[in-house]
Parts: C-alpha cells; sequence; structure tokens
C-alpha cells in the first residue's frame, strides 16, 4: 500500500454496507416445524445455474421418495429426485419463482401419503472415499448451493481438486434481514453441518474450515463452536452484522483480510466459499445416500401468522406454505428470497425449489414504496455500496442510455446487493437500472456474438465454395492435363509405329 | 392452471430492494430546516418584525419561482414543492439579506434563486452552483446599496423597536421607513474593517473606536438576518452531523482554511490582518460551513473530495475577505468552489473493491 493510498484510507475508512432491521426473530427462535405433505409437488427441472435436468420418468410411473426424476445434462447441470413417493401427474409447464412469472418445464408428482423413500444403498465412509468419488456423489444427490446462486456443488468440490484449495469458508452469515433458515439449520443441526464441512474438506483437499457467522446469531455461534470442538481444522468465526456480509468477495475479506481481485474468484487465493446449508446436504448426500429433496424455509414478514422456520419438500407451492402459517393479513408483496435480494413473487401457485431461502408476506407498510423522485446527490448511496461504485453516476448514465459510460463507473462490478437502493432517500430504483443495464450489456454480447458466429458461417461458405472451385478446377486440370499427355503417348505410340511401318 | 392474484399482478414491476431505511428528501429538508430554526428565530427576535416580513416575502417568492417554472413546463407544482428544497433555498438566501432590506430584495432574489438557478438548470438535483448563493451574488451586484444597509440590533419588544405595521412599512419601503433606516444603521465588523483599510487606517485604530463593531458568538451585532449568531449556527451544524444529515468534512474543513491563514496573516501583520476568531465568527463563515457548502447537489460526494471542497471554500473566502472588492467572500468562494466539484468527483473517486485507484484489478496478495 503506497503513501497515498494510506492517505485515502485515512481518510474514508470502508465502513461499506447497511445495517437494516433485521426482523429475524421471533421467525429465528420459533422451533423447526414440517410442512404436512402436500397432495401435489411441482418439481422445476431447473433449480440451479446451468442446463436443465433431462426426465428419465413417464407420466404416470410410480416413484419413490429419493428416485431420479431427471437426471443432469451438460457440464454445468444437477440431477433432480422425487421429493416424495407418488406418481408423476404431468411433465409441463409451471411458473417459474421470479418475477416474470413465464413458465418453465416441471414434473408435477402426485403424492400417494405415504412418503416412502427409495432404497438408495448403504453409506459408506466417506473419508474412505477417493475425493472425485465424493464429488461424484454429490452431483448424483443433487446438491446445489443454498445460498441463493445454486450453483452445483460437486462442480465447484472439483473445481477445489484442481485450484489447489487450501482455505474452505463456510458462509454462515446470512445477512439478509428476515432470513433464519440457517441460523435454525446450525442451531439444529450443527453436528451434521460440521460433518457435512469434514466431507468437504477431504473432498477439496483444503486443509482448514473458516466458518464465518454473524454476531446477531449467538446461539448458532454457540452450537456450530460446540459441534466443531475437536476439529482443529474448522474455525468457527463470529463476523459483525453487516449487509452484505455474505456477499462471497466480502466474507472472504472480512475472514482473510486480503481482497479479490477485481475479474477474479477465492479460488484464485486458494478459498472456495460454500454455503452452511450445502455442507448439511452434502453430510445428507454422503452419510445418509439422501439426495437433496427438501430444505429449510424461513416464512416471515409482518403479514404472515405464525413466521417461522419450516421444512419443505422441493415442489411444494407456496400457496401450501402460507395456508401452514397462516396469514394475518393480505400481504401487499410477495417476496422469494430475503428483502435485500429476493425477487418479488407474480402469484401464490409459484413451487419452493433447492434455492429458495425464505418467502415473505410483506404488509404494505413493511413494503412502503414511494415514489421515486431526482436524485438529490446526497452520496448515502456512495457511502452505503460495498464496492466502492458511485451508483448515482451509473443510474444517471443509464437513464440516458449511456451504457457505456455505466460501465465506465465500474457496473460491471456491482453484485446487485440493494444497499444504494435500500438508503436512497430519493426511492430511486438503482438497482433495478443496474440489473436492466446488464441485461441489455448481455443481450448486445450476445448478439455480438452471433453477428460473429454469422459471420463466420458466411467466410467458411465463400471459402467452401471457392475450395470447391478451386477443386473443381483442378480436376479439370488434371483430367486436361491426362488427357493431353494419354494424347501425348498415343501420337507417340503412333508415331513410332508409323516410324516402325516406316522403317 | 395458474390464476392470478390480482393484488400482487399490480405490483409486477417492483425490483428488489423490498426494504428501504426509510429515508425521504422531505425528511432530510426539514430536519435542515428544523436545525436552521434556532438561529432563524434567533434573527427574527434581533432584527424584529421587518426581518420577519423580509423571511417570509423571500421564501414565498421562492416558491413561487419554482411553481411557475414547473406550470410552464406543464408539470404539476404541488407534488415538487412538497419536497422542501424551494423552501429552504429561499429560507437560506434570506438568511443571507440585510435583515431590513425592502421586499422587492427578498422577491427578486427568491424568485431568482428558484426559476434561474435551479429550475433552468433542470430542477432539484441538476443544478450545478448554489441556488441561494447564485442569487446572493447576483442580488449584491445588481444592488450594492440596498446589499449592503446593516442594521443595528434592536430586538422585538425593545425601546424603538418596530412593531408588526411599522415592520411592514419599513420591508414595503413605505412612509416614514427611510427615517427609521437611517437611524439605527450600523455596520458590520467585516465591512468596517475594509472600509477602514481603504482609507488608510489600519485595524489598530479603525478597530479601536467608540462606534467600531464587536465580536459577538451569540450574535447581538449587525449583520445578515440569519448569520451573525455564530453560536446558535453551529449548534444547528453540529445537530444535523448527529442526524447523520451531514458529516463533519465540509464544515470543519472549511473553518480551518479561514482560521488557519487568518491566524498566520494576523501574526504577521496585524494591522492589516483580522485575526482569526473575526474571520470564523463573522459574516456568512458559519452558515457558509454548516448550511451552504454542505448542500448536497453542489458539493463532491466522496469524503476525500468533501475535504478538499471545504478547505477550498474556506481558503478561498479568506482570500477574497483580504483582498477582494466585497468584505465578504464566502458566497463567491462557494461558487468557485461548486464549478470545481465536478472535477473534484472525478478525480477523487472512491476505490473499487478488488481495484485500485486507477481501476485495474489488484494484483492478488503473495
Ligand atoms: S447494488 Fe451495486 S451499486 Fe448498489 S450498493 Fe450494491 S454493489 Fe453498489
Ligand atoms: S442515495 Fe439516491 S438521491 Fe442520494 S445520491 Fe444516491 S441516487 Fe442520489
Amino acid at each position: 500500500m503506497g503513501l497515498i493510498e494510506k492517505f485515502f484510507a485515512l481518510l474514508e475508512p470502508q465502513h461499506w454496507g447497511v445495517h437494516p432491521d433485521d426482523h429475524k426473530r421471533p421467525a429465528a427462535d420459533a422451533p423447526l416445524r414440517s410442512l404436512p405433505l402436500p397432495e401435489r409437488l411441482y418439481i422445476p427441472l431447473q433449480q440451479h445455474i446451468g442446463a436443465a435436468a433431462r426426465p428419465i420418468v413417464l407420466v404416470g410411473q410410480s416413484v419413490l421418495k429419493g428416485q431420479l426424476l431427471a437426471e443432469a445434462q451438460g457440464a454445468t447441470s444437477a440431477a433432480i429426485h422425487a421429493s416424495t413417493s407418488g406418481t408423476v401427474a404431468a411433465i409441463g409447464d409451471v411458473t417459474a419463482p421470479h418475477p416474470s412469472g413465464l413458465p418453465f418445464a416441471a414434473i408435477t408428482l402426485a403424492a400417494d401419503g405415504d412418503d416412502r423413500w427409495a432404497d438408495t444403498g448403504t453409506a459408506v465412509d466417506p473419508f474412505a472415499l477417493p475425493p472425485p468419488e465424493v464429488a461424484r456423489r454429490v452431483a448424483a444427490a443433487g446438491v446445489v448451493g443454498l445460498g441463493g446462486a445454486t450453483f452445483p456443488s460437486a462442480l465447484k468440490l472439483g473445481l477445489g481438486l484442481k485450484a489447489e484449495i487450501h482455505t474452505l469458508i463456510i458462509n454462515g452469515g446470512e445477512c439478509e434481514p428476515y432470513l433464519s433458515c440457517d441460523d435454525r439449520l446450525m442451531r439444529d443441526f450443527a453436528t451434521e453441518t460440521v460433518d457435512g464441512i469434514r466431507i468437504m474438506l477431504h473432498a477439496t483437499g483444503a486443509k482448514q474450515a473458516l466458518v464465518g457467522i454473524e454476531d446477531n446469531k449467538p446461539e448458532a455461534i454457540a452450537a456450530m463452536t460446540a459441534a466443531a470442538q475437536g476439529y482443529s481444522e474448522i474455525a468457527i468465526r463470529p463476523v459483525p452484522a453487516r449487509y452484505p456480509m455474505g456477499s462471497e468477495k466480502h466474507l472472504f475479506s472480512e475472514l482473510t483480510g486480503t481482497e479479490v481481485p477485481a475479474d477474479g474468484r477465492t479460488t484464485d487465493l486458494g478459498a472456495l466459499v460454500h454455503n452452511v446449508g450445502t455442507a448439511w446436504a452434502v453430510h445428507e448426500a454422503l452419510r445418509n445416500n439422501r439426495p437433496l429433496v427438501e430444505r429449510i424455509v424461513t416464512v416471515n414478514g409482518g403479514a404472515v401468522a405464525r413466521p417461522g422456520n419450516i421444512r419443505v419438500p422441493v415442489g411444494a407451492l407456496v400457496e401450501d406454505v402460507l395456508a401452514f402459517v397462516g396469514l394475518r393479513e393480505e400481504p401487499a408483496r410477495l417476496v422469494m428470497g430475503g428483502p435485500m435480494m429476493g425477487s418479488l413473487l407474480p402469484h401464490r401457485r409459484v413451487p419452493v425449489v433447492k434455492g429458495s431461502s425464505g418467502i415473505l408476506a410483506l404488509t404494505a407498510v413493511e413494503a412502503a414504496g414511494f415514489d421515486p423522485g431526482p436524485c438529490i446527490r446526497c452520496s448515502s448511496c456512495v457511502r452505503a455500496c460495498p464496492v466502492g461504485l458511485l451508483p448515482l453516476e451509473m443510474s444517471a448514465r443509464i437513464a440516458n442510455g449511456d451504457l457505456d459510460g455505466a460501465v465506465a463507473f465500474g457496473l460491471k462490478d456491482c453484485i446487485a446487493c440493494g444497499c444504494c437502493s435500500f438508503v436512497c432517500p430519493s426511492r430511486i430504483p438503482l438497482v433495478h437500472y443496474f440489473n436492466h443495464a446488464k441485461g441489455e450489456l448481455a443481450a448486445q454480447g450476445r448478439a455480438q456474438l452471433r453477428n460473429e458466429a454469422a459471420k463466420r458461417l458466411v467466410a467458411a461458405r465463400a471459402e467452401r465454395l471457392e475450395r470447391d472451385a478451386r477443386e473443381k478446377a483442378e480436376v479439370a486440370a488434371r483430367r486436361k492435363a491426362e488427357r493431353a499427355a494419354a494424347k501425348a503417348a498415343e501420337a507417340a505410340r503412333s508415331a513410332a509405329a508409323s516410324s516402325e511401318a516406316t522403317t | 392452471m395458474i390464476s392470478e392474484s390480482a393484488s400482487l399482478a399490480a405490483a409486477a414491476p417492483i425490483a428488489s430492494p423490498h426494504a428501504h431505511a426509510g429515508g425521504r428528501v422531505s425528511l432530510v429538508m426539514l430536519k435542515v430546516m428544523a436545525a436552521l430554526a434556532p438561529a432563524t428565530l434567533f434573527g427574527f427576535w434581533l432584527y424584529g418584525w421587518p426581518a420577519i416580513h423580509l423571511w417570509l416575502i423571500t421564501v414565498l417568492f421562492a416558491l413561487l419561482g419554482e411553481a411557475f417554472s414547473l406550470r410552464v413546463m406543464g408539470r404539476r407544482a404541488l407534488p415538487v414543492l412538497m419536497d422542501g428544497s424551494a423552501l429552504l433555498t429561499g429560507w437560506l438566501l434570506a438568511l443571507s439579506l440585510p435583515p431590513w432590506a425592502p421586499w422587492w430584495i427578498g422577491a427578486t432574489g427568491g424568485l431568482f434563486a428558484t426559476i434561474v438557478a435551479k429550475q433552468l438548470f433542470g430542477g432539484l438535483g441538476q443544478n450545478l452552483f448554489n441556488p441561494a448563493m447564485v442569487a446572493r451574488v447576483a442580488l449584491l451586484i445588481s444592488f450594492p446599496v440596498a446589499m449592503t444597509q446593516w442594521t443595528a440590533p434592536l430586538p422585538l419588544g425593545s425601546a424603538g423597536a418596530p412593531d408588526f405595521i411599522h415592520g411592514l412599512q419599513i420591508t414595503l419601503g413605505g412612509l416614514g421607513a427611510k427615517s427609521q433606516l437611517d437611524a439605527v444603521s450600523s455596520a458590520t465588523l467585516l465591512g468596517h474593517a475594509k472600509t477602514e483599510l481603504s482609507r488608510g487606517l489600519d485595524l489598530f485604530h479603525s478597530l479601536a473606536g467608540e462606534h467600531a463593531p464587536t465580536l459577538s458568538p451569540v450574535g447581538a451585532r449587525a449583520g445578515s438576518l440569519g448569520e451573525t449568531s455564530a453560536l446558535l449556527i453551529a449548534a444547528g451544524g453540529i445537530a444535523m452531523i448527529f442526524m447523520g444529515l451531514i458529516s463533519w468534512h465540509i464544515p470543519l474543513a472549511m473553518l480551518a482554511a479561514i482560521a488557519v491563514p487568518a491566524a498566520i496573516g494576523h501574526a504577521v501583520d496585524p494591522a492589516r490582518h483580522l485575526d482569526a476568531a473575526s474571520h470564523v465568527l463573522s459574516g456568512a463563515a458559519m452558515l457558509g460551513a454548516f448550511f451552504i457548502a454542505t448542500d448536497y447537489v453542489t458539493s463532491p460526494n466522496t469524503r476525500t473530495g468533501q475535504l478538499v471542497f471545504g478547505a477550498g471554500c474556506g481558503f478561498l473566502t479568506w482570500v477574497i475577505r483580504t483582498w477582494g472588492g466585497y468584505p465578504e467572500g464566502v458566497a463567491f468562494a462557494v461558487l468557485l468552489m461548486n464549478a470545481l466539484t465536478p472535477a473534484i468527483d472525478r478525480l477523487l473517486k472512491p476505490r473499487i473493491y478488488g481495484r485500485d485507484r486507477k481501476g485495474r484489478p489488484r494484483e492478488p496478495a503473495p
């Protein structure tokens, strides 16, 4: 750090992020409940980043809980399993858990009510397995990142082996307000989670695991510390409660004191970040041979009568979950995920998926929306941005259609955390602008790729035509030459013959 | 198979986040006004009814100017007026005027501030220069006499203080107003020092005189309507810092950049340079440091930038007061620094995570 850097650091201590009211309790303290099995489950084929899974069952077929319904397809994909036993009622479109409400393919399962597990084989000692085999089993269990990014976990573990990972960072930050599913998991399943972490250490070859937990969850910290007793390679590290502490790069920096270079990943620095929920899912997959077919979902918000954490089978509808907890009033807004980064639900007939950390039914007061006003350049957003961007400048550029200008101000470094919109007194939907602009840029990029591909095709065709023509010409020339040679030979022969005749 | 729930579908385009810290522009403006209130009420008390009338007229015309501009552009005026920014602009301008100035000073100033200095630039958030200061300087240049007619304090209720009607007559420039004005006219410390210096009288002599203005941190002296009580202004400013409305960077840098050169100048040549306390406690220094230079729209948006900006405002103020043609320089200094704000913002951007100050990716730590 140069002198100038030091000077700046002194003047502008990085007080990034915001401190929203966390609204976590009482929901976090309510004992874990299980959702009564719904009659029908709608299990989407794409609950992860990457390609959708390919169904391998037929309509009308009976399946058992945990049976493979759709297999991973392509390099980045994840398997989908039956969340209960029953009959495949349909394979078709349901609504995606996304504001667009666009339909996407899912397998509809009519539950038979027995909830009978398939025979998934006998468990083996994961530490006796070679690391690639552990990763293979994690993949077979359809485990994806449960923190919300839903990246197939096995791929990440494999990446760890390739990239020489020395540190596993386990994200128990759960910095989003209202959510407490990770908190509950760590309190109730600390031993299982720690076991999952040990298996992941084995699978990646990392030497140590740092578990970052925000200090607003003392019970979880205590439970995890107790469970990790005796495993010196696992350190439970309380971190300050500040949003977005759960951002991969920010948690990494908080725990290691270094920054991930722009355009880089934590793996470049020898660290792999996984969510606590993923550790639990890995434990289930390896120790109990159980694929990922249920998860803990926080149901919270002012409109919820009995908020808390619920074990929900993948594919249950938000409607079923809300009916179970009861509504105090008609929610003004339904959100899947946390209030800072979650997405608005178009309606209630949307299934819970592997990445659903929470369902929020917010009252009009909580979701208080005002009409946006002009930017008063108060720079609240600048101070809140955990990345060090100038949201006010970027949004002004985007509003004028100047995407390149926004990129010059760092648009591509924006992590869409929502801190800027959260503090903006003019209620400007800054994140909305940024997401929109990023979408535009991606579309431009795709269009450019398409153009280039088209150009390449045209060039290839021209080349082929040219080559064909050349080859034809060559063939013709060769034939001609052959014919000429033949003629010459003929002529020579006849000449010889005639000379013979003359002599 | 899907049936839409009407109440939620109506809210479809709403993007995350679904929570908010609770601030609103009108709330911000309200809090600033609350912080301004003590110094303003003190000014009302100190200079009586004419000051109250002038304040009302200035604010009213600032609001009228805003409403007029919006109507001309075919927009509805009321929702915009409710944000409080025009009211605050008029208020700040009024505080910087001579308390017994005639009504047309407040009226032209108010209209100029919102129509020319704000709405012509594109409205709230778009103006490069502080509207109140643009109006103040415009008035000072156009009406130098009316803008430098200071009044000795004549508190409400004291003997000889004008009552409501008489105050209105003074403000409207009616009968008997002129003689009244002459009777109580006075000079400010900065003005007096400048005039006497230009006449060749050094500070030892000019400030020793019987009628020389004295320094009063409480504010019982001649000066602008709301600029005299350095203590009350600072109290309001510090309250704003505690409320998180402003940070300490601009006020501190500005006051320090006035005080330090002033102290040096005074030490070198006390006959020609007022001391640091006189500089900091006189004129618009305090109001400028806490309420004018800290204007969000026209000041830089990083802490470092704000320090540079505040220091610039302070230093230029001292330079103009010392060598310029006007005894007071805060308005000019702030406007000059306003012009530099875009450059400061461009040069002193925050460092982006994972990048160095120039925006290149950081080298991974070994
Ligand atoms: S959403 Fe982007 S710009 Fe806004 S605070 Fe987060 S990282 Fe910064
Ligand atoms: S927080 Fe909102 S009003 Fe303030 S500078 Fe940022 S965008 Fe502008």
